[in-house]
């Protein structure tokens, strides 16, 4: 049983498992999907590609920003049969551009998978609709200092 | 001079009256005689000076003294105002300067009278700038010789009315040699930050005839983004900015000499780094063991100021060392400290704030403030640092958020070392504005168990240095005898530029004031610690964390490029106060609302050592292995018998209450949950049962 005690304006409340395990009748106020004002993830509700997402890190704002922008748009909206077929002039400009800061952008030799990854990750995030932050990007601290580890430093 | 003229003209009258009586009492006297006599006999007509011929000399030499004194008084302000002129000319053309490097090729404009004038002062100096050609110069300077001329009169030249802004006019004089003398300065003012950001050519655009600029090292005279204040928002904005205006071309000005880099680091992981080189390094480990730098990004990512205008895609460019001192917003433009201006389109404030210190401790003298750090920046921690390894005892002040997180960090340092750290402050317990009374007498239990000596409802009433000593007294009495002192009181938002840009400061919480799209005036937005501004759900705050500045700089930087979005992403923080006490919190946490804690039972898995690959966030510097290998440790500490289940705050929620509605949440020992906290309190519901609200958040569950 949970129990409850006040100090003076504070109240505080000890609870079992048990206590918690019915759901809970606290009602939560429906999403909007269109809530213009909500952070959005990798996927607009337009379906373009939203650049300012936390998820990209700093790819879409660095010296090779233009070109990533450039080849990731044209794989987002590819409609071959593999996805990003007709755009391999624009990844390999990417990657050259990067292959000029290796500081920035280490040179592991997935460096295209990686960029598979962020397209991978776009289609999840398309799917989680609405509220498409992922967990990983909600906060913004976390995913500075995180992105940050996964895809520069 | 107009006084002067008055006093001769009421002298004049009376000179000549006397004159005239003189001269007739010299006739009338030297006639019936046929001679002029040196002296007129004493019996004389009423009128006139007395005297006669002496009374002649009288007069001469009253009127002569007159006229000399008349003379020098008329001098003498001629001088002065010309010099106050000249004061101001010089004042005017300085500001001209910058903007005269916007407009290289105007032609030299018609001279004001001042400028006449002022070649006749032959001085104007503060030349150093615009554009044109040598050539220039020289057509106007017969036209303003000649009007020099006639204009040449005893009357201080007029008040230059609103000379031209860009008046070039100054520039007519050959540059003298005041501006080689600045040039050089600017130079080695360049050399001076450190090789690795770009060189912030302090510079000069346009080039008059007589500099000798270097090279070509210039500061950019337009940005259509600046950002002043190069620290987390204004990255954040500026990632935002490139992020969504393709090719922009942002450019920061920061006074610190370092690139941008994020703070919290700075109190809890770098300190626990085992690399003794990490004052050089500044890297730590993340909860997810990897390693990183406190920059944002590496020298590589930033272009070069002087690059800025011509690269292809913009970029990102650093000035470092250069502050900000005036705004015109009229005009669009700022002032550096070394005089360049430099103008935009859109303008983003971030210039965050200054730790704010005792004023006991300010006034205590040279001694005292030596051995005083005010804890803000990296060269802070460096000093910190090396003061640390060489003293015995150590006392912080302040029972916040820094103060706590730097005992704890530098109490964990004693183990090792010989060192004593002392604790202080005015509350009852750590975190005592925030945390609900209860939590906060637990955690300082805990901040004591990290080797700290907490000090509680401490009030400083002086502090002086006694045998190289520090002796703090308290009001109750107490005698705190110390090495060094840490003083962690509160951020002062940084508003200097308020007045010159005549943008509002809020009286109650300070910082800029901004419309909840973080907006202070047209084209100009703030954020950051120094940005009080509207939060449509909690009302108007300014808050000092992390995440609020990425958050606000991110919005800021997306209304800059068009967005018009109000603050509505709630921003979060966090803090770990040693291994068993690591929370996050989100909206309004303030210990004077009303609060309802659901708290569970703690188990060893629950503390922020154990959730390295769970949370997000916090102290998660150890390795896995040394984690298993600890955590019995620490799972001893909440089960013994002395905590009872009524004291065990081992994990739960903590929900802030403002009318009913919950405005702040902490989650207490409980990682991963912070979206469930965001949407609680985006909807701002009167609940009925928090303890239904608390089901939502799984506390039992990992």
């Amino acid at each position: 049983m949970s129990s409850i005690r006040e100090e003076g304006k504070d109240q505080i409340i000890f609870v079992t498992k048990e206590d918690h395990a019915t759901p809970s009748s606290a009602e939560l106020v429906e999403e909007d999907p269109n809530d213009p004002y909500e952070e959005r993830g990798l996927i607009l509700p337009s379906g373009e590609i939203n650049w300012n997402c936390p998820c990209l890190g700093g790819m879409a704002s660095g010296p090779c920003g233009t070109d990533f922008k450039d080849a990731f748009s044209c794989f987002h909206y590819s409609k071959e049969e593999v996805k990003g077929s007709e755009c391999l002039e624009q990844f390999r400009a990417m990657q050259e551009c990067m292959q000029r800061y290796p500081e920035l952008y280490p040179q592991e030799d997935d460096k295209v998978s990686e960029t598979d990854k962020t397209s991978q990750d776009s289609a999840s995030a398309e799917i989680s609709g609405a509220n498409s932050t992922s967990p990983t990007v909600q906060d913004s601290n976390t995913t500075q200092p995180n992105t940050e580890g996964s895809v520069e430093s | 001079m107009l006084k002067c003229r008055n006093v001769w003209k009421k002298l004049a009258p009376l000179a000549r009256a006397s004159s005239t009586v003189c001269r007739q009492n010299v006739r009338r006297a030297g006639l019936p005689n046929g001679r002029i006599p040196a002296r007129v006999p004493v019996a004389h007509m009423s009128t006139g000076p007395t005297g006669g011929g002496g009374e002649n000399h009288l007069y001469v030499l009253l009127v002569g003294a007159a006229c000399l004194g008349g003379g020098i008084y008329a001098y003498q302000t001629i001088k002065g105002d010309q010099q106050r002129y000249q004061d101001r000319i010089n004042e005017i053309s300085s500001r001209s300067q910058k903007a005269a490097t916007e407009e290289p090729t105007t032609p030299i404009q018609s001279e004001p009278p001042a400028v006449k004038a002022s070649k006749t002062e032959a001085v104007p100096e503060p030349e150093t700038q615009a554009a044109p050609s040598p050539e220039e110069p020289s057509p106007p300077v017969p036209d303003v010789e000649l009007a020099a001329a006639p204009s040449e009169t005893a009357e201080p030249p007029p008040e230059p009315s609103p000379p031209s802004e860009p008046s070039p006019a100054e520039l007519t004089e050959p540059p003298p040699a005041p501006v080689v003398e600045s040039e050089p300065t600017a130079a080695a003012a360049a050399e001076s930050p450190s090789a690795e950001p770009p060189e912030p050519q302090p510079e000069v655009v346009a080039v008059s005839g007589v500099d000798s600029t270097p090279a070509s090292l210039k500061v950019p005279s337009h940005t259509p983004y600046l950002l002043i204040g190069g620290g987390t928002a204004s990255f954040a904005a500026a990632r935002s900015i490139r992020a969504r205006d393709p090719g922009a071309k942002v450019l920061i000005v920061t006074d610190e000499p370092d690139l941008p880099y994020m703070r919290p680091p700075l109190s809890k992981e770098l300190w626990f780094s085992d690399d003794p080189s990490v004052t050089e390094t500044l890297r730590f480990k993340q909860w997810n063991g990897k390693e990183r730098s406190i920059y944002f990004q590496p020298a590589s990512f930033y272009i070069n100021p002087e690059e800025l205008d011509s690269a292809e895609n913009g970029g990102v460019a650093v000035l470092t060392g250069k502050k900000v001192v005036q705004m015109d917003v009229r005009g669009n433009k700022v002032k550096l400290d070394d005089e360049t201006e430099i103008s935009y389109d859109k303008c983003l404030i971030a210039t965050g704030g200054v730790p704010r210190n005792l004023q006991v401790i300010e006034r205590a003298g040279e001694e005292v403030t030596q051995k005083t750090t005010l804890f803000r920046k990296i060269d802070d921690f460096k000093s910190l640092d090396k003061v640390t390894r060489n003293i015995k005892s150590i006392t912080i002040i302040g029972g916040g958020f820094l103060g706590s997180e730097l005992a704890c960090a530098l109490g964990r340092r004693s183990h090792e070392s010989d060192l004593e750290v002392i604790q202080m402050y005015p509350e009852k317990g750590n975190m005592g504005k925030v945390l609900p009374e209860y939590l906060s007498n637990w955690t300082t239990e805990k901040v004591k168990r990290e080797g700290v000596k907490v000090i509680t409802e401490a009030l400083v009433k002086s502090v002086t240095c006694k045998d190289d000593k520090l002796e703090i007294q308290l009001k109750d009495g107490r005698l705190v005898k110390t090495d060094h002192i840490v003083a962690a009181v509160g951020l002062e938002p940084n508003v200097d530029l308020a007045k010159s840009a005549g943008l509002e400061v809020d009286s109650d919480f300070g910082g800029y004031r901004v419309n909840a799209e973080l907006q202070a005036r047209s084209n100009i937005w703030v954020a950051g610690d120094a940005a009080c501004f509207y939060d449509i759900r909690l009302g108007r705050r300014r808050v000092e964390h992390h995440d609020h500045a990425v958050v606000s700089g991110r919005l800021a930087g997306e209304n800059m490029t068009g967005a018009n979005k109000p603050y509505w992403h709630q921003s979060m923080f966090w803090s770990d106060l040693g291994p068993d006490v690591g929370y996050e919190a989100i909206g309004i946490v303030d210990s004077s609302l009303p609060t309802v804690g659901v708290f569970a039972k703690a188990t060893a898995k629950d503390t922020p050592k154990a959730a390295t690959e769970q949370s997000g966030t916090g102290i998660r510097s150890e390795s896995e292995t040394e984690d298993t290998a600890t955590s019995p440790v620490a799972s001893s500490t909440p089960a013994p018998a002395m905590e009872q289940h009524k004291d065990d705050y081992g994990k739960g929620v903590i929900f802030y209450l403002r009318d009913k509605v919950v405005v702040g949440i902490i989650l207490w020992n409980v990682f991963n949950r912070m979206p469930i906290a965001r949407k609680i309190i985006k909807d701002g519901e009167e609940h009925a049962d928090l303890n239904e609200v608390a089901k939502l958040f799984n506390i039992h569950e990992d």
